[in-house]
């Protein structure tokens, strides 16, 4: 996708520069970018390392394990079709607590995996099952505790409350993902 | 608006907390799981630098050019509608496509208008709360060879616009 719009937006903003008479502010735009680029990078590589320091211990904890207890009522009404002793069940919600956390490293392979378990038991090889389709609306719907990224960004950038969107971030989140599961459920009867 | 800053302010802390206490009753070595964590965390930066990059220059190059301000112009009067400031869109239409790139995009954004403006805030909000959709699904799927996704990538683009328009609506209301 980016293979399309990259050069597009570049060559479009050359052209229309050149048009207008803006070539001396894209000049200028190109030396800043690859420096806002370094600034941005070493000032976030602080904030990144410390969060998957502090990511890391929780993964060695049990905690992981007591996050998947908490989940159990959820998965009740999201995933109907699978079982509590079921493979599928124990990766998928691996998956989810590694997103909760915010390793996103973690939870990509195990949300691949899951994906693999449940087509093993998929009648129609290339068409979505309910439960296959609720885990990728939920993967795309970022639950996370604490958006690390972000703060890392507000807090190169200056910001006087790098954390105060957390609490605003935790709202929308909720909001985007109960719409999106609850308008799966419904159009999974009709499609 | 204050209870909404109280309980940002606490999070962090608290979930540091949590983690390490948790790490000590447990009887880990915490101090060497940091470390090696951490260590993890400069191989994330590494490998989003060559994209901070390519993606920095072409937004560079969409703004200064005046494009930016030329497509906010058409844009303004539809977004009014619904209270949007245009100067979010670049980011709300990159959002769902590539997760760097909207991040550099994000970052353009709260830079040039501050980290605590409500544009600033709003950026930060929609990064925060949505994800990179059609990546997202596009991956799940073609792992395992599916071509029909039924209604995904309707429901995840209602779940992504609730998420932005919710955003708008408490940041407006935060500031």
């Amino acid at each position: 996708m980016l293979n399309i719009i990259w050069p597009i937006f570049i060559i479009i903003s050359y052209l229309y520069a050149i048009c207008v008479g803006n070539v001396s502010e894209i000049n200028q735009s190109i030396f800043e970018s690859s420096k806002s680029a370094v600034d941005l990078s070493i000032t976030f590589l602080g904030t990144m390392c410390l969060w998957t320091g502090i990511m890391r211990i929780a993964q060695k904890t049990s905690l992981t394990t007591q996050l998947t207890n908490l989940l159990k009522p959820i998965m009740k009404i999201l995933f109907p079709d699978i079982k509590r002793e079921d493979i599928a069940y124990k990766e998928i919600t691996m998956n989810i607590v590694a997103n909760i956390l915010g390793l996103g490293n973690a939870a990509t392979p195990l949300g691949l995996k899951a994906m693999k378990t449940m087509q093993k038991t998929n009648p129609k090889k290339d068409t979505l099952t309910n439960s296959m389709a609720m885990f990728i609306i939920i993967n795309t719907a970022s639950i996370q505790i604490i958006p690390t990224t972000v703060i890392a960004i507000r807090s190169s950038l200056g910001s006087n409350n790098p954390t105060s969107i957390i609490l605003p971030v935790w709202i929308a989140t909720i909001c985007a993902a109960v719409a999106g599961t609850v308008s799966a459920k419904i159009l999974m009867k009709k499609y | 608006m204050n209870i909404i800053n109280y309980l940002s302010n606490m999070a962090v802390p608290m979930v540091i907390l949590f983690i390490i206490i948790y790490g000590v009753i447990e009887k880990n070595k915490v101090y060497d799981t940091f470390i090696e964590g951490a260590k993890e965390g400069i191989q994330v930066v590494v490998n989003i630098f060559p994209t901070l990059i390519g993606i920095f220059l072409a937004v560079g190059a969409l703004r200064s050019s005046g494009l930016v301000e030329l497509i906010i112009n058409i844009l303004k009067p539809i977004l009014q509608i619904f209270e949007i400031p245009a100067e979010i869109m670049p980011l709300a239409l990159l959002r769902p496509i590539s997760g760097s790139a909207s991040m550099a995009v994000a970052t353009d954004i709260i830079s040039k208008h501050g980290a605590d403006s409500v544009i600033g805030l709003i950026a930060s909000t929609i990064m925060g709360s949505t994800e990179t959709t059609f990546y997202t699904i596009a991956l799940y799927t073609s792992a395992v060879g599916i071509k029909k996704t039924r209604f995904v990538l309707i429901s995840a683009l209602i779940a992504d616009i609730t998420g932005m328009l919710v955003s708008v609506a408490i940041c407006r209301f935060m500031s």
